[in-house]
């Protein structure tokens, strides 16, 4: 790659941002071309921690293979959890009692939160603030401890299995969390006031990294990122599974199309996120965690999809079966691949400064991109 | 539309699609041929409207590979999956990344890891793999690699 690096035959200027970058936030390596400070195409070059995850999974059990997932979006690893446990679900016509499709909408939205909290605060140190790095950081723990207790993890938390959860609730887990609920209240107005309504943030973000809704739909942009451009795609709502239809909740949408609304919709989506958890905290039926399952399971012949909406967008899992105890072929489909696409298109003619903007409301995580 | 709607108003539109409901969504299998001027018409069809390519992906089948595309419509919020049959030994389709852009990524990678061969695509270069790789496409199913890869 570093034979290119230099100056092109029209004069412009070809320069490196990553892989080791502190604004990729992983390894992310993207080649600029640049005519003075204005950026004439962005090239992401990806896989530098590509696990080959898709070809991992063709050699493990229906069992395994869902714990490779927490390592795929690290950020959202219940959800990518819940995308795998559905599929095997689904295919097997397991029937997921009750008490574990709560809980399971519970964690999902409590990963949601902490999944947004740590994209504010790194987003914010992105472009020059440095305190809600710390303020988010802080949140984030409480709800760190609370997945600790219950699912013996804090990041990689593997805690849905085929047909339910691996274990039930710890005793304190409602109390922490309407506990956790009620600071959180008070600290998202302390967000806004801190950045949301800083005019130098408004003016950073503000008309930066325009995509319109035609190209949203056509890169497959999903997520806040497609929804600040005024997308109705939230999977949650239009195809819902587990409790979701149960629950009462507004799909954000903002239309400025900028980095400003992709800001906007995940500042909201954190609200909502705490009234869907509100809801149900104190409805968590009894019952069993986990249905009854065989030892060895073992999908019919066929294709399974599943759509969910994970806090970066809509994950696809794609299961081809022939009726072993293992996949044929699996494909999952990130929304950080799908959402970088759009990254060239979106930065082409602003200037360099902007593009950390960019990349900060896309809210890349690389692993989901690399899979 | 409902399923019946969609085999009708598509049948029309190309009479050579062969119709598949086993799955959850509509499958379509086309000559790889066909696929690039059906996927136009799929996409500006104004009562089809499939503007939303969710899914872009392949199988090695060994004897045979299939492209599979999902595509749904943010209009209509119907789904179908499109399925082409690709010879092993010259494996290639038209490119649709012009009509939907997202396939531009999703080609380039079926390409490395398939060996797909996407005619007229704007930039098919390695994505994910690193430059200069030699050798078998990694997601083929006789791919072998003794050191990296652990049989379980």
């Amino acid at each position: 790659m570093f034979e290119e690096i230099g100056t092109n035959t029209e004069g412009d200027l070809i320069i490196n941002v990553g892989p080791q970058h502190p604004a990729t936030h992983g390894v992310l390596h993207l080649v600029l071309t640049l005519n003075g400070e204005t950026i004439k195409k962005v090239e992401p070059h990806l896989g530098y921690i590509h696990r080959s995850i898709e070809k991992m999974c063709e050699s493990l059990t229906y069992r395994q293979f869902i714990y490779v997932t927490s390592r795929m979006d690290y950020l959202s690893a219940h959800i990518n959890n819940h995308a795998c446990a559905i599929s095997v679900e689904k295919g097997m016509q397991l029937e997921v009692p009750e008490r574990a499709q709560v809980i399971r909408v519970i964690m999902d939205e409590l990963t949601r939160i902490a999944s947004h909290e740590l994209w504010w605060g790194a987003m914010a140190m992105d472009i020059g603030a440095f305190t809600p790095f710390f303020h988010a950081f802080r949140e984030r723990e409480k709800i760190n401890e609370i997945m600790e207790e219950t699912c013996g993890a804090r990041l990689t938390m593997n805690y849905y299995v085929p047909g339910g959860l691996m274990a039930d609730l710890h005793p304190d887990f409602q109390k922490k969390v309407k506990e956790f609920i009620i600071l959180f209240k008070k600290k998202i107005d302390e967000y806004d006031e801190l950045v949301t309504g800083n005019i130098i943030f408004i003016n950073r973000m503000k008309g930066v990294g325009l995509l319109s809704k035609e190209d949203a739909v056509s890169f497959g942009v999903t997520g806040p990122a497609g929804r600040g451009s005024g997308v109705s795609n939230d999977i949650r709502k239009l195809y819902p599974y587990a409790v979701y239809d149960k629950v009462q909740f507004e799909e954000i949408l903002e239309t400025g199309c900028d980095s400003l609304a992709r800001y906007m919709v995940r500042i909201r989506e954190m609200k909502q996120s705490i009234l869907i958890i509100e809801q149900l905290i104190d409805n968590i039926p009894e019952g069993d965690f986990q249905a009854k399952t065989k030892a060895v399971l073992k999908l019919p012949k066929g294709e399974f999809y599943t759509r969910v909406e994970t806090a970066r967008g809509e994950l696809g899992v794609y299961i081809v079966s022939e009726g072993g105890t293992t996949p044929y072929r699996i494909k999952f489909r990130s929304p950080g691949f799908s959402n970088l696409s759009a990254l060239d298109k979106m930065a082409r003619g602003s200037k360099l400064g902007d593009l950390v903007a960019m990349m900060g409301t896309l809210d890349l995580v690389i692993p989901d991109i690399d899979r | 539309m409902n399923n019946e709607e969609l085999k009708t108003k598509i049948t029309e539109l190309l009479p050579s699609a062969i119709f598949d409901e086993t799955g959850e969504w509509l499958n379509i299998n086309v000559e790889p041929g066909d696929w690039l001027s059906f996927a136009g018409k799929l996409r500006n069809e104004e009562s089809l409207f499939f503007d939303y390519l969710f899914c872009l992906t392949c199988i090695d089948w060994k004897t045979h590979l299939t492209m599979v595309y999902h595509l749904s419509s943010t209009k209509f919020r119907h789904n179908i999956v499109v399925k082409s049959t690709l010879d092993s030994n010259k494996p290639e389709i038209e490119t649709v990344s012009h009509i939907w852009q997202t396939a531009n990524f999703h080609e380039r990678e079926v390409y490395e890891m398939f060996g797909v061969n996407f005619l007229n695509h704007p930039d098919l270069r390695l994505l994910i793999l690193p430059d200069g790789w030699e050798g078998k496409n990694p997601m083929l199913k006789n791919f072998e690699d003794p050191i990296n890869m652990i049989k379980l």
